[in-house]
């Protein structure tokens, strides 16, 4: 597999918790990658370490074939933090500029640059505005431009929606979809579970440090899918007790059920047409990120974690 | 190295021209020499004129209480506490009868009361003129008197210093001058621009652009960007300043009458005499060229040459400290404040050692003030002004200025680790404990 970052036994110790408990995963080039987990599982500690601001207390990065270089490879990252912040009293453009630059953009090329992404996003009236005066939409997409400026290979995003409208918030996942299909590689984090679905090839799970889950989002639907299907009838019928299934729900035309230990789904669909059901569809039920990621995360106290010691 | 340069331009531009900068820039001599002026003019005309009736039994100091333009006193008759005030009156003076060598109290009585220096004033005039009475009694004429009193103007005393074969003039009230205003103006751009530097790491903070930034940089560079991008500005304030006193000393002298300037010009050449025969120089001109010659007994390169190597040493002394408090506050200001008071607490002692030393600037105490990095800008500018090698020795000097960089280059280590913490750290308070472990623990 060809990956772009590679993490293996990645680790950090806070005093009082395993902020990150050692963790592995692959992430493939060109690929849209979730991060997800409830709040304080170690994502944003698990982000700083790729994104080079904090150093690993064990473990390694490969980044790119090579071992990440902090110094060297911040022109390969673009990173825009959940809580994102711009300097509110310099102009649009010349913050753009000055953060381009640091990123390692010679002027001319950070100028020419900068000219696309507001010419694109429609946003050149905007260069001797302040950022003050601007909406948090309007600073958002700002900030996703300066991101993304220097051509990363690997584009970091904590919740690059939050706050957008629906207009603004399709205008970057097409941005997001773009830039994959040149290359870059996406990590996307977030807990907005119906966004992962939507926009994910590739998503991990984290909770209290350390990994829950690693697959493709059909892959892990499948893992946690519970033998359900949706069936459709013509009109609203009774449905007996039987051994090949459960009825899960039954409103109106529409039955769930959950087939029993033993059977298979045709054995469904040979019972109903025995009973002589119309069926206009039948489809399998698939869990939704939301209900495997609550699933997996409830009852395991999350939230008293600031608490938790650790012995080392 | 390149990243920390475009650091430091933009926190250079972004402060010069801002509106603010200039305005304080001009403004501030203005306003420095308006307040000057001010408080002379206030302290010439505030005064009040006193009218005093003197009761006086012996009629006996009536010849020697002399007048002076803030008080009058007058010796009427059928005058009491009762009615003075309405005889337009402000005070009335009641005088004891006199005895020789007895203290006894005279008492003054107003309506309004009265200053402690007028107050003063008026125990001396009673006490010179019961002295003059008292020696025209033993036989003293009054016009022998007047020129005693006069003579107490008669020296003038010149000091020099000497310097191996040579000796230069000296001049302690000069030098304490210099000492005091440079010691103040280092004292406050400590305090204007370290608070400024820790506004600053503030401001990136809460609005969490540092994080966008410390992808791209170190948090080192950051915080070393800041501090001499700040630094150069305060830089360009006081060069500005200088150059703006220069020039408007020159345009002041401009103004001079012309003949008033050509007998200065002529008094610098022939160093402070003037030719026999050729005109008398005015009072003016004397004047303007005494404050030029005093101002050029100073050593003028080393008090600037120390006043820069000071100001840039103190400054990124005390900056680092100062970036550290502003990395670990939170949202809330006021956090600030308590952890800034252990930073502020030596630069207002240091302060007050200033004022002492340029008095006093060879005591023990102004030694290792000047030594000890914390004080040494302020009180070690404070004793050059009094001369090297004569009030501080090169060796003091040496040694002052060497633990004066051994110590910002601690404070910046020290900084620098308390702030590549501090800076990503929200939502919890901290304490000088817990800034002290994130120095010192070793990751």
């Amino acid at each position: 597999m060809d990956a772009l970052l590679s993490l293996s036994n990645l680790k950090k110790y806070y005093a009082t918790q395993k902020a990150v408990d050692d963790i592995s995963f692959d992430i493939k080039r060109g690929s849209i990658f979730g991060l997800l987990g409830p709040n304080g599982a170690g994502k944003t500690t698990l982000l700083r370490m790729i994104t080079g601001i904090f150093y690993p207390d064990g473990g390694s990065i490969i980044l790119d074939g090579q071992p990440f270089n902090p110094i060297e490879d911040i022109q390969k990252i673009g990173y825009m933090p959940e809580e994102r912040g711009l300097y509110k009293k310099m102009k649009i453009g010349e913050q753009a500029l000055y953060l381009a630059q640091l990123k390692g953009l010679s002027k001319a090329e950070a100028t020419e640059k900068i000219k696309y992404w507001f010419k694109k996003f429609e946003m050149e009236t905007w260069w001797n505005k302040k950022v003050e005066d601007l909406s948090k939409g309007m600073s958002q997409k700002l900030q996703f431009v300066i991101t993304v400026l220097h051509e990363p290979k690997l584009i970091i995003l904590d919740e690059p929606f939050s706050g957008l409208d629906p207009l603004n918030a399709n205008l970057i996942k097409e941005e997001i979809y773009n830039l994959a299909k040149k290359g870059a590689t996406i990590i996307f984090s977030t807990h907005r579970m119906e966004q992962v679905e939507e926009i994910c090839d590739h998503i991990v799970l984290m909770n209290l440090g350390k990994k829950i889950l690693d697959g493709s989002v059909t892959d892990i639907k499948q893992q946690f899918k519970e033998n359900s299907f949706v069936i459709q009838t013509d009109q609203s019928v009774g449905i007996k007790e039987n051994a090949i299934f459960n009825t899960m729900s039954h409103i109106e035309n529409k039955i769930i059920v959950k087939i029993n230990p033993g059977y298979q789904s045709n054995d469904v669909l040979k019972y109903l047409l025995q009973e002589n059901i119309n069926i206009v569809s039948y489809n399998e039920l698939l869990p939704s990120l939301n209900d495997i990621f609550i699933h997996l995360v409830e009852n395991t106290h999350a939230t008293a974690r600031a608490f938790q010691n650790v012995q080392n | 190295m390149n990243k920390i340069w475009l650091i430091i331009q933009r926190e250079y531009s972004s402060r010069v021209k801002n509106k603010r900068f200039l305005i304080l820039t001009f403004l501030m001599p203005l306003l420095i020499v308006g307040l000057i002026a001010a408080s002379a003019y206030l302290s010439i005309s505030g005064v009040e004129h006193r009218n005093i009736a003197v009761v006086d039994p012996n009629g006996f100091i009536k010849n020697s209480l002399k007048n002076t333009n803030q008080i009058s006193f007058s010796f009427p008759n059928n005058i009491d506490t009762n009615n003075y005030t309405q005889k337009g009156y402000t005070d009335i003076l009641i005088l004891p009868s006199f005895e020789k060598n007895k203290k006894a109290d005279y008492i003054l009585r107003s309506k309004k009361s009265m200053g402690l220096m007028l107050q003063e004033s008026i125990s001396n005039k009673i006490n010179s003129a019961i002295e003059d009475q008292m020696l025209q009694d033993a036989g003293i004429k009054q016009s022998i008197l007047d020129s005693i009193h006069s003579a107490s103007q008669f020296a003038e005393l010149k000091a020099y210093e000497d310097k191996g074969k040579s000796s230069k003039e000296s001049n302690a009230g000069l030098a304490m001058g210099i000492g005091y205003a440079s010691g103040l103006l280092i004292y406050m751009t400590m305090f204007i621009y370290g608070a400024m530097v820790m506004r600053g790491v503030m401001e990136e903070k809460t609005n969490r652009i540092a994080e966008v930034i410390i992808s791209s940089v170190k948090p080192f560079e950051l915080m070393m960007g800041k501090i001499i991008g700040i630094g150069a500005v305060g830089l360009t304030q006081f060069l500005l300043w200088i150059v703006l006193i220069i020039s408007l000393t020159s345009v002041a002298m401009g103004f001079l009458p012309s003949d008033i300037q050509h007998q200065v010009t002529t008094l610098q050449q022939s160093n402070g005499q003037m030719a026999g025969g050729m005109m008398q120089a005015s009072e003016s001109a004397v004047k303007i060229y005494n404050i030029q010659h005093t101002i050029n007994t100073a050593n003028w390169p080393l008090i600037i040459g120390c006043f820069i190597f000071y100001f840039i040493g103190g400054y990124l002394f005390y900056a680092a400290l100062f970036a550290a408090v502003g990395s670990t506050v939170n949202e809330d200001p006021q956090d600030a404040q308590s952890l800034m008071f252990p930073i502020t607490m030596p630069l207002i002692f240091s302060y007050i050692i200033t004022n002492m030393v340029t008095q006093n600037p060879n005591t023990p105490i102004a030694f290792w003030a000047s030594i000890i990095p914390f004080s040494s800008p302020m009180v070690m500018m404070a004793r050059v002004a009094y001369g090297v090698p004569s009030a501080v020795s090169y060796w003091e000097l040496a040694l002052s200025m060497i633990t004066l960089i051994a110590g910002f280059i601690f404070t910046t280590w020290l900084s620098g680790r308390i702030y590549r913490t501090g800076i990503l750290l929200y939502g919890k308070k901290v304490t000088w404990k817990i800034m002290f472990k994130w120095a010192f623990k070793n990751s």
